[in-house]
């Protein structure tokens, strides 16, 4: 066992400044540990991975790992990995998201990046909270949750990621949380090695921002929260009362080409067409 | 079956509590600086739950079969030494 850490350890800069810059509890340590051991179980090779981070905690991610990583600006994490993704499609692209980044500010790239169902995988680190930026609430915050911008309650309701990235037309959804680690090692495994656009959403607990207002005493709390309300989609649809309870676990499996694949192909019938080269 | 070697690197511990909070055998526990310590290590059982749950790559199991194995702990200071990933290469 000792060498999951050991294995995290051939992948991190480790010119960069350790421990983490993440506080006490945070699961972004988690997910950035899930991130490696998928890409390690794939066998890819680190200059074939590119990591693209928009801003906030999860935008850090990023600058520990040594793959090809860009960090871009807020919400905009994958208009570049379309680029990257459409210039070179023989890399595997990764965009690593916050919930505000990808559903508040970047919520229209993203719906349109599940359209177009372009071959990248969004790893979206879902706290409910804007973390990094001092605690104001998100698209993604629970209707009735407590936040610096909503002290009274959040009276808007919440995005669900996978009904509305599943609706959007993506090749492949799914949840996991970091309490259920080594099923989020498979999710994501399984987005990376499959053609299209494939988004994974890791519940990842944020104490400092968001647990302290909403009732939990520590970080360990709400690493049980999600081992008690989180449940696989089987179970959960077996459920008659789901009050509390979420489902993890794989939504949608498409088997579609991803955009870079149909527009190869398109070029290839033009230069068929007039008889020379591409 | 030899005993396992639990290894805690303070340097990068922030003593979140999640290794002592969920570890079935208890093996941990946050101390009075804020790191967690290893109080039980005879009692692990290498579940696998510590190591992919620590947020901050900070704990290490070695399994009993390796007990000659230095520590890397005792080898070197730093958490980044190589000397341990070396032996492990996929």
């Amino acid at each position: 066992m000792a060498e999951i850490t050991q294995l995290i350890h051939q992948y991190l800069r480790h010119n960069k400044k350790f421990p983490l810059v993440f506080c006490p509890g945070c699961g972004h340590g988690i997910v950035l540990g899930s991130l490696v051991r998928s890409v390690h179980a794939l066998g890819l090779a680190k200059d074939d991975v590119v990591i693209v981070a928009g801003i906030g905690c999860s935008g850090r991610i990023a600058a520990y790992v040594d793959f090809n990583t860009v960090h871009t600006t807020h919400g905009r994490a994958l208009t570049v990995a379309t680029g990257i993704k459409m210039a070179n499609p023989k890399l595997t692209v990764i965009a690593v998201m916050g919930d505000g980044d990808a559903f508040s500010i970047g919520g229209n790239h993203l719906i349109h990046a599940a359209r177009r169902n372009i071959g990248v995988t969004a790893l979206v680190l879902n706290n409910f909270i804007y973390g990094m930026t001092g605690g104001q609430c998100s698209s993604t915050t629970p209707e009735g949750a407590y936040s610096h911008t909503c002290p009274q309650g959040q009276l808007e309701s919440a995005f669900d990621i996978v009904e509305l990235t599943r609706a959007a037309g993506a090749a492949g959804v799914s949840r996991g949380t970091v309490y259920h680690v080594k099923e989020l090692d498979a999710l994501m495994a399984e987005a990376i090695s499959r053609p299209g656009f494939n988004l994974v959403e890791a519940l990842t607990p944020c104490f400092t921002q968001y647990g302290r207002g909403n009732g939990f005493k520590s970080a360990v709390e709400m690493f049980k929260w999600l081992k008690s309300s989180c449940l696989p989609v089987e179970r959960y649809e077996k459920l008659e009362d789901r009050t509390g309870k979420l489902p993890i676990g794989t939504f949608v499996r498409r088997d579609v080409d991803g955009l870079e694949t149909r527009w190869a192909n398109m070029r290839q019938a033009l230069a068929a067409k007039k008889g020379g080269a591409a | 079956m030899g005993r396992n070697r639990v290894v805690v690197y303070p340097d990068w511990c922030k003593g979140c509590g999640i290794c002592a909070a969920f570890c079935p055998k208890k093996v941990f526990a946050v101390g009075q600086d804020g790191k967690a310590r290893v109080v039980n290590e005879e009692a692990c059982v290498n579940c696998g739950f510590c190591e992919p749950h620590c947020p901050d790559f900070a704990v290490l199991v070695i399994p009993g079969e390796t007990d000659q194995t230095p520590c890397p702990s005792e080898t070197a200071q730093d958490p980044a030494d190589q000397t341990a990933a070396k032996e492990v290469k996929p």
